[in-house]
């Protein structure tokens, strides 16, 4: 047989029909969905008179919109509340499981997919939600849809795809102490571009993605849809399996052990052979800060604003001109010299506990700088539990940060947490476009450690040579 | 879904790379349950300032443009989140073709099961419309999905390329849905082989 990527595989296990010419289609195991992209798809069912094929395989949760605060209290904007009675009631209609505002189980789509065993390897996973490449950190092929693609689903529990392209991100080396997951996938960004794997389905492999943790392994996966791929995909290991075993969904005793030997065959034949490849040195990676208004506009932390002049093409020059014009930065500013207002610590690339415990140790004994606000945002009910019982809610408190009910909160800033015009912000979320986290805002991405130092200083610093004076 | 053969109308330039769907529609207009009603929205940020005045600058401001159903743009258009509100938004406010170099998938894709035609072109054919705009050259343009190609009427002709299938799903406004449904059988047998431990049970979870 031919030698196949781990995608080709997973791929091939799904398509149940492939008429020449047409798009595959392809077998969905897993679909969440959640209150913002899934209202016009069931009204969509309605009118045609079409049920939900398969409720057991869809799982509902409330992130984008859900308020952070006291979660005792009504939701007090009218047109959230509405979107989430409107998911509650056609989960309700449709027999669909839902976690609710008010469920221990709720969190982010992304966060709790993970946390609860339903992303296994092997699944083709979808949602509406373009950061369904996260769950691919388990080797399944997991990608983001569009509403009138969620309806597909709901009605088929299949999709029509054509067959994506295959690119391997090769990570080699071992990254230096103070850098992370989050700098690794900021860095390919910077040097491949917001196009750069469009098309195609990223696998990540090579020693550096070998030695992450799961949860590092998601922050990659995770803002693959950056880079442009439809999804990005490690091959499942032992390290997948030790983080499975027990989730409340995953296979349990035998049938585990039976699963493990299944999902140990979806790892790339030897010769087999991707459309495109990229190499990258851990050990040549420093800490990432962007400074535009898309997440390739970003620079070791080391560097400099730089100079739209020193950009080769028309369009770039134009593009950085007009990013530094929303930023409100100068060519040649010293990254670590700019100023903070905000620090958010949260979202589904980075509010998992691995990530609140990073930056705890950030953070303890320390005091956030008096000119900044902070916040921290767990990605779930869960994380925010774990992370009580270890204690490191008291740390951020003790710091001054703010500590929160689970959400999408200021990633997005659908809810109430957002930035004031001008005000500037170091992120640990994927996405700095304008205004994304509240008009007029601004934002820079970094990783929960750059953060949390970040915030302690009131500006970015160099963690691999950070020494807080007190 | 509405079909689509042919199509004439005003050209709107864009000059920006990397417009993402933030832009194209922010998000505090996705909260609305209907798929209608976005056209009011669509680049809200950039069309109206702080308090809600129109920017005479922006491009689909200006009087030039009013009326254009044909929006030119650069590469990576519609990057970033996968809301399908952006191509509603388009559709709402009159757009039925966007022309670019490249486009993100998950935006490309949206566009096709809401009627609208994303037609990517070389970089150097779009320098050529962006040219032909300012100069007036080009003021509409005539696309026709059936012969695949583009003129203005006055001396630009191009051929586009777009994936065979979609075209024939666009020229006849499909509902895919119903071709998928056709395949019932494979999807049942499908069903029947699926490993017992990718099911979910009720009463498995928190
Ligand atoms: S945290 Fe941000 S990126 Fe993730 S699902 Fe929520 S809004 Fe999307």
């Amino acid at each position: 047989m031919k030698p196949r990527t781990l995608f080709e595989k997973v791929w091939d296990r799904h398509v149940i029909d492939q008429e020449k010419g047409k798009p595959a289609i392809l077998y969905i195991d897993l679909h969440l969905i959640h209150e913002v992209t899934s209202p016009q798809a069931f009204e969509g069912l309605r009118l045609n008179g079409r049920k939900v094929r398969r409720p057991d395989l869809t799982v509902a949760t409330m992130d984008h919109n859900v308020p952070t605060a006291n979660r005792n209290l009504p939701v007090t904007d009218g047109t959230s509340a509405k979107q989430m009675d409107t998911l509650a009631q056609n989960c309700r209609d449709f027999g669909i499981r839902l976690y609710d505002l008010h469920d221990p189980g709720q969190g982010i789509v992304h966060v709790i997919g993970p946390e609860l065993g339903l992303t296994l390897p092997g699944k083709t996973i979808v949602c509406g939600d373009s950061h369904t490449s996260t769950h691919g950190a388990f080797g399944s092929l997991a990608f983001g849809i569009g509403t009138s693609e969620v309806e597909h689903v709901l009605a088929t529990q299949c999709l029509q795809q054509l067959k994506p392209d295959t690119m391997e991100v090769h990570v080699k080396g071992s990254l230096p102490p103070g850098v992370t997951a989050k700098d690794v996938i900021l860095a390919l960004i910077a040097k491949i571009g917001t196009d750069g794997a469009t098309g195609t389905v990223i696998e990540y492999t090579g020693e550096a993605i070998r030695n992450m943790s799961m949860e590092e392994r998601m922050t990659v996966c995770n803002m693959s849809i950056e880079a442009g791929a439809r999804a990005g995909m490690v091959a499942p290991d032992e390290t997948t399996f030790r983080y499975l075993e027990g989730r409340p969904f995953a296979p349990k005793g035998e049938a585990f052990e039976r699963a493990k030997e299944d999902w140990l065959e979806l790892r790339t034949d030897e010769g087999a052979v991707y459309d495109r490849r990229v190499e990258l040195d851990a050990s040549q990676i420093a800490p990432q800060v962007t400074w535009g208004t898309s997440p390739g506009m970003g620079t070791a932390v080391t560097g400099r604003v730089p100079d739209p002049e020193s950009f080769p093409t028309e369009t770039e020059k134009k593009s950085a001109k007009r990013a530094l014009e929303y930023m409100g930065l100068t060519p040649g500013t010293p990254m670590t010299e700019i100023p903070l207002d905000r620090v958010f610590i949260g979202s589904c690339t980075n509010a998992r506990l691995e990530d609140l415990r990073a930056a705890a140790r950030v953070v303890k004994g320390r005091k956030v700088n008096p000119r900044v606000r902070a916040m921290v945002v767990p990605g779930s009910q869960q994380v925010k539990r774990q992370a009580e019982n270890e204690g490191l809610d008291r740390v951020f408190l003790d710091a001054g940060f703010e500590w929160r009910e689970s959400g999408c909160s200021m990633c997005l800033a659908m809810n109430d947490d957002t930035l004031k015009e001008g005000e500037r912000c170091a992120s640990t979320s994927n996405r700095n476009f304008e205004g994304r986290q509240g008009r007029g805002g601004r934002t820079h991405l970094v990783s929960p450690m750059m953060a949390a130092a970040a915030a302690i200083e009131g500006h970015f610093v160099d963690l691999r040579n950070w020494n807080p004076e007190d | 879904m509405e079909a689509f053969t042919k199509h004439t109308g005003k050209v709107v330039p864009l000059d920006r790379a990397n417009v993402d769907t933030d832009q194209i529609i922010p998000k505090q207009f996705l909260k609305r349950v209907e798929r209608t009603g976005f056209g009011q929205y669509l680049f809200y940020n950039w069309r109206f300032d702080m308090n809600g005045n129109p920017d005479p600058e922006f491009e689909l401001n200006r009087e030039e443009y009013a009326g254009g159903t044909i929006l030119l743009t650069r590469t990576n258009f519609g990057c970033g989140s996968s809301r399908e509100h952006a191509p509603w938004a388009l559709l709402d406010f009159g757009f039925r073709v966007v022309i670019a170099p490249t486009f993100a998938d998950i935006f490309y894709n949206n566009c096709f099961k809401n009627g609208i035609l994303p037609i990517r072109l070389p970089e150097k054919t779009v320098d050529t419309l962006f040219q032909r705009i300012e100069t007036k050259e080009t003021r509409t343009l005539t696309v026709d999905l059936e012969e695949t190609r583009i003129s203005d009427g006055n001396g630009f002709t191009t051929d586009f390329e777009v994936e065979p299938y979609r075209r024939y799903c666009l020229l006849n406004g499909l509902d895919d849905i119903a071709i998928t449904l056709q395949k019932e059988e494979q999807i049942h047998s499908y069903e029947e082989n699926i490993p017992q431990y990718y099911r979910i049970e009720k009463e498995q979870g928190v």
